[in-house]
């Protein structure tokens, strides 16, 4: 039954053919018999999971304040704050930090009834696209064990993919839900900045962070996303709009809908393969009567770049906390507080994360702040009107989630460059700030391709639109991974 | 391009062994050079974005609350004395 999405096993679970526990058990049998293989997890929670369910039960049982997440066990990412229990975010700097508090979206998703089985592996300090940069070990692609699951939310998407979660969150500050998604033959949704709280998400750049659903369908994502979003007080950059329900959104028919494929990302750099299956569901979607033209957003070619530049600039900013005084590591012994601090840093954060701070102390530094900094916010600009201007035509806009399918372990960790460039399609997303959803679209050997469907701000239902169509027209999401 | 790793590392506070100042210094340059293309890009008449969507301050009541977790937040100091924290010596 752990095979199954949230939306079939709610139907079963208020019918009372299968309780909570019993889903819960199954899951962690899973986890029993896989785990060692995929190593999605930093940390698990057996016995709370336990206790969470019998909770759900009881509720189920009461036939009140059910939602469609009651009894269902989710799988949260280790950079979002966990009340007592240990969060990581895969760093050496935070491996016992026992947050006294929870995360908006784990406070919603305990009200909701969900059953918290786990906190899933990343990129340290989600800086990475192959889960590689853990600290503690690399997670491995449920498709191919000798593959990468993507990144930073590999652990997320990897525990999905191989039926150890039903659902799991994400965050996604250039790809990093969708990425994972995309190499794992998942759901994964990067909600318009400013939809979910951050609050309890651990920083690494806080102008484009955001945090999302990974999924087995689209129905799934819709759920998970009309819990999570919405405006919190504790948050300053969260919106306060009205939250439809997404699932009005999940119609099934694209009739009349423009949809504009970015030339930019059909180009040289993405794999033959994936760029066949990406005009297959081109035509899929024609077929079902969307309006199908090409869109050219030129300053595309500028957003790795230029996203090098903001976002290690806003992570040498936001990991200055980690300084050895209030929470996390401090090395022993140092005789006065700066030897001190840069001791604790070097001992607790790995190559990438130093990479980055020092790129974005470089590029913020006396002397360069206009030429590389301040250019790059410029460059921002002009991708932002490119975007708007593209959606002056259409609704949405259609690109490759990644330029190829899942590489071997290992292919890309001596030169950060060539790992940078696996987030060319999914980084002026967030630049821009808008929503994004990858989802299956097919395969290269046994490897899922996925399909990045782009909307304009706050109009996460387009996505969610097209993207039910395109399922439900398919069979992709159905294919899981033998392991 | 030539980077002074040493002035780098002290801003930004993190010790170095001499294998890292030598493979960082060397990845930030061709990093770098890879970003000196947005050079390329014209941008006299154009504003920067430091957010995508409109942000605007966000106010509230100057109120104290009280802190309930104060065991929870100093359990996980490094170094803790009568509800303070407790940092190796600043001055001389």
């Amino acid at each position: 039954m752990n095979n199954k999405t949230a939306h079939e096993l709610h139907t079963l679970l208020t019918e009372k053919k299968i309780s909570s526990v019993e889903l819960t058990t199954a899951v962690l049998a899973r986890i029993d018999q896989v785990e060692e293989k995929v190593k999605a997890f930093v940390t698990l929670t057996k016995d709370e999971a336990l206790k969470q369910a019998r909770a759900a039960d009881e509720r189920l049982k009461s036939g009140e304040n059910i939602t469609p997440l009651t009894g269902i066990p989710i799988a949260v990412k280790d950079n979002m704050c966990t009340q007592g229990l240990r969060t990581t975010c895969s760093s050496n700097i935070l491996a016992n930090y026992l947050p006294p508090y929870d995360a908006t979206v784990v406070t919603k998703l305990k009200a909701a009834g969900a059953v918290i089985i786990g906190k899933t592996n990343l990129d340290e300090f989600a800086m990475g696209s192959s889960t590689e940069n853990s600290a503690f070990h690399p997670t491995h692609n449920p498709w191919d064990v000798k593959t990468v699951p993507g990144g930073s939310s590999g652990g997320s998407a990897a525990a999905v993919a191989a039926s150890e979660a039903i659902l799991a969150t994400g965050s996604d500050t250039g790809g990093s839900i969708r990425q994972p998604a995309s190499f794992c033959g998942v759901v994964g949704l990067k909600p318009t900045y400013g939809r979910v709280s951050r609050y309890g998400l651990v920083a690494f750049a806080s102008s484009l962070d955001q945090i999302g659903p990974l999924t087995k369908d689209v129905t799934d994502a819709a759920i998970m996303m009309n819990l999570l979003a919405g405006h919190d007080p504790k948050d300053s950059t969260s919106v306060d709009l009205p939250v439809p329900d997404y699932r009005q959104a999940l119609v099934g028919d694209v009739k009349n809908v423009r949809i504009g494929v970015i030339k930019e990302l059909m180009g040289t750099g993405i794999e033959p393969e994936v760029k066949d299956a990406i005009k297959a569901a081109v035509n899929k979607l024609a077929e079902l009567g969307a309006k199908i033209t090409e869109v050219s957003l030129p300053s595309f070619e500028y957003a790795v770049a230029t996203y090098y530049l903001i976002a290690p600039a806003e992570a040498s900013s936001n990991l200055a906390r980690y300084d050895g005084v209030k929470f996390g590591l401090r090395t022993k012994g140092d005789k006065d507080l700066i030897t001190m601090y840069s001791n604790t840093r070097q001992a607790g954060f790995g190559p990438e994360v130093k990479r980055r701070i020092m790129l974005g102390t470089y590029a913020l530094s006396a002397g360069y702040y206009d030429a590389y900094y301040l250019k790059a916010l410029k460059v921002r600009t002009v991708i932002k009107r490119d975007f708007e201007k593209a959606f002056k035509d259409c609704d949405v806009l259609l690109s490759p989630t990644a330029p190829t399918v899942a590489f071997k372990l290992g292919a890309k960790t001596a030169d950060p460059l060539s790992m940078y460039l696996s987030d060319i399609a999914t980084i002026p997303v967030n630049l821009a700030g808008l929503p994004a959803l990858s989802l299956p679209c097919g395969f290269a050997g046994n490897l899922p391709i996925g399909l990045q469907v782009i909307g304009q701000a706050f109009k996460e239902e387009a996505l969610f639109r097209v993207s039910f169509a395109y399922e439900q027209n398919t069979e992709w999401h159905k294919k899981t991974a033998a392991l | 391009m030539q980077i002074d790793i040493d002035h780098i590392a002290r801003l930004a506070r993190v010790a170095l062994s001499p294998e890292e100042k030598e493979l960082f210094a060397r990845q930030l340059s061709s990093i770098l050079e890879f970003a000196a293309n947005l050079q390329k890009v014209e941008t006299n008449d154009i504003p920067p974005t430091a957010h995508a969507i409109p942000m605007k301050n966000v106010l509230r009541d100057d109120q104290a609350v009280p802190c309930e977790n104060v065991e929870a937040i100093l359990a996980n100091a490094p170094d803790e004395a009568s509800h303070m924290f407790r940092v190796p010596k600043i001055l001389e």
